[in-house]
Order: structure tokens, then sequence, then C-alpha cells
């Protein structure tokens, strides 16, 4: 088997079965990180981290997840830029919409206190 | 799609990087060369519901940021009482866990499946199946002492009203996604099992043959259930 077909499992016809194929040890290894990842993110609140150091580990540890499952879980490591590109890029512009609604609702809080104090 | 891997076994010639990019894109033909049609829409599906979760959780940070009220802190909130003490967060960690268990398990899966191993492939799609119906069925142990405990969409015991409703609508459309997903692995499970993969036997509703690129397929839409409770799990419980 050269490098070309031993991506191509199943020939029947002139169609070709081919697939993600990695070694097992690979998922095994990336299937480990992500328990002791969540066990990490866990502890930040087991052992009541406050303030920006826990707001930095949580999202740290959060990122880290995420990239493990995309990359390697859901295999995007191994496509192709197109299509990395399309599906990776748009959530970013989710980040526009954090930010404007960051400035409304400070805005939101400033007119309730102003109008109402503390009350709801 | 079979051509634009190389039917008799040729090299990729396509270029890489940007460049690869940009020749994908411009080729007047499909732009994902490698990915095939299936999972390229499973990708923009997935994409598009990114989009719903980005938007609850934005919702949720709006209302939570907007309130003068204290929030209630979810790591007293989702404490269980074991062995005589409050234990933080402990059902949302076990949550956690059976979740990338089901993850990891659906990962061999797919790959058992390239592997044309279709019994051990099944096994383990039903094996992630019984997780994923763990997690619900611990999120409505969860929602059931919540709501007993007084949570409404309108109030709570402990503090901004806002609370009860973001919980009860994040939570509630994962947990949907998850039902989803096990019905979902079960039936592309028992298709491994009967051999239609093997056999590419055609599907009921597209008429197309079957191949083991539909458990891939299925792996990406349970990964992104879990890749959505990594972000619930930062953003809502411990934030």
């Amino acid at each position: 088997m050269n490098e070309t077909t031993a991506h191509a499992h199943i020939q029947s016809g002139q169609q070709l079965q081919t697939g993600q194929q990695h070694p097992i040890r690979l998922y095994l290894f990336v299937w480990g990180l992500l328990f002791v990842l969540s066990a990490f993110s866990y502890m930040v609140d087991y052992l009541g981290l406050q303030g920006y150091l826990r707001w930095t580990l949580i999202l740290l540890f959060m990122m880290a997840k995420a990239g493990l499952i995309v990359a390697v879980f859901m295999h995007m490591a191994w496509e192709r830029l197109a299509l990395v590109y399309a599906i990776l890029l748009p959530p970013l512009l989710v980040l526009v919409f954090v930010a404007l609604m960051v400035s409304e609702a400070d805005y939101t809080i400033f007119t309730r206190l102003a109008f109402f104090g503390t009350g709801p | 799609m079979a051509q634009t891997i190389g039917t008799h076994g040729e090299p990729d010639l396509r270029p890489a990087g940007l460049r690869g990019v940009a020749a994908d894109f411009a080729s007047d033909q499909r732009a994902f060369k490698t990915a095939s049609w299936g999972k390229a829409m499973m990708w923009i599906f997935l994409l598009s519901d990114t989009f719903v979760f980005g938007c609850f959780l934005i919702a949720y940070m709006t209302a939570r940021m907007s309130t003068p009220v204290a929030w209630p802190n979810p790591s007293e909130v989702f404490a269980l009482h074991i062995g005589g003490q409050d234990v933080p967060l402990i059902l949302i960690a076990i949550m956690t866990f059976v979740l990338i268990s089901s993850s990891g398990t659906m990962a061999m899966a797919v790959n058992f499946g390239y592997r044309q191993e279709r019994h051990r492939t099944a096994m383990l799609m039903l094996l992630t199946a019984l997780l994923g119906a763990g997690f619900v069925g611990m999120q409505a142990f969860e929602w059931t002492k919540l709501i007993t405990e007084g949570v409404r969409p309108w109030e709570n015991p402990w503090g901004a009203a806002q609370f009860g409703s973001t919980f009860f609508m994040i939570t509630g459309f994962h947990g949907t996604h998850v039902t989803i997903g096990v019905i979902f692995l079960l039936i592309v499970a028992r298709k491994v099992w009967r051999g239609d993969f093997d056999q590419e036997r055609r599907g009921f509703f597209t008429s197309r043959r079957g191949r083991y690129e539909g458990v891939e397929i299925m792996g990406l839409y349970w990964h992104f259930v879990d890749l959505v409770w990594v972000f619930i799990f930062a953003f809502f419980y411990l934030w």
C-alpha cells in the first residue's frame, strides 16, 4: 500500500470509500487530555479562585478543550484550509455582537441605577 | 466525490495554504474539494447552530451584566449534599465527564467504522448513546431539583430573576440537542450493525449509497454537542 491508497478502504465498482484514518493512540491521548483539562476547570471552582485569575483560567481551559475537540475529534486539522476558514472564521463575528451587547448592557445598568437606584 | 481525491490513486496535486484556499474557492466547481456534500452540509448546519447558541450565551451575558441584583452563585446553587457536606458543582462536573467520555467513544466508533469493524463500531455508538441518555437523565434530575427549590423562569430564591429563564433556555436547548443526538445515534448504529455501509445499501430517505462516512458525519454532530457544553460549562456554571 502506498501513501495515497492507505486512505482508501472499500473498493466496489468504481466507487471508493475514503475517510479520515488516524492512529487510535492519538484519540486516546486527546481523550485523556480532555479529562485532565475538565478536571482543571472544575478545580478552578472547587478551590474558589476569584477575579481575573479565575476568568483567565476558565477561558484558557475552555479554549484548549474546544480546540482539541474541533481539531482532532472533528478532524478539522486534516481538512483543506478552504473548509477550515469557511467554518471557523464566521463565528469570530460573534465577538462583534458580544462587544455591541457589552456596551448595550452597560447602558442598561447605568439607566437602571440612575432611575431606580438598586431596585429591579 | 471520488474524482477529487483521485480514483486511480494518483497523488493529490492541489496547492496548500492560502493559495489553496483561493484556488478551491475560485475553481468554478465545488469549493470543498475533499469534503463530501454530506460532511460539508453538516459543518454548515453546525455553523448555524453555533450562532444559535452564541445568541443564547450573549443574551445570558447581557442579562447578567445589566441587572443591579446579585447573580445567584452557581457554585452553591448546583452543589449536592454528599456525605454530610456540600460539594460544589459536583453534578455538573460528573455531567461534563460523562459527555467527554461519550465524545471519546464516538471518536473511537468513527475510527473503527473506517476500519470496517461494524460490530465494534455499532457497540461503541450504542455506548455513546447510553452515555448521552445518562447525561439527559442527570439534567432531568438537576431540573427537578431546581424546580422543587423554587426556581422559575421569572423568579428564584437567591437573586437576579433572569437566572431561571437563562438557565432553562440554555440547558433546555442543549438537552434537546443531546436527545436528538441519541436518536440519531441509534438510527445510524442500527444501520452499521445491519451492514448497510458494507453493502452500500441505499438510504430510505436520500437513496444514496450507505458509506462509513455517515458515522463520521454523525460524529461531527455529537462532538458539536460536547463542544457547546464546554462553552456552557465555562460561561454559565463556572463564571
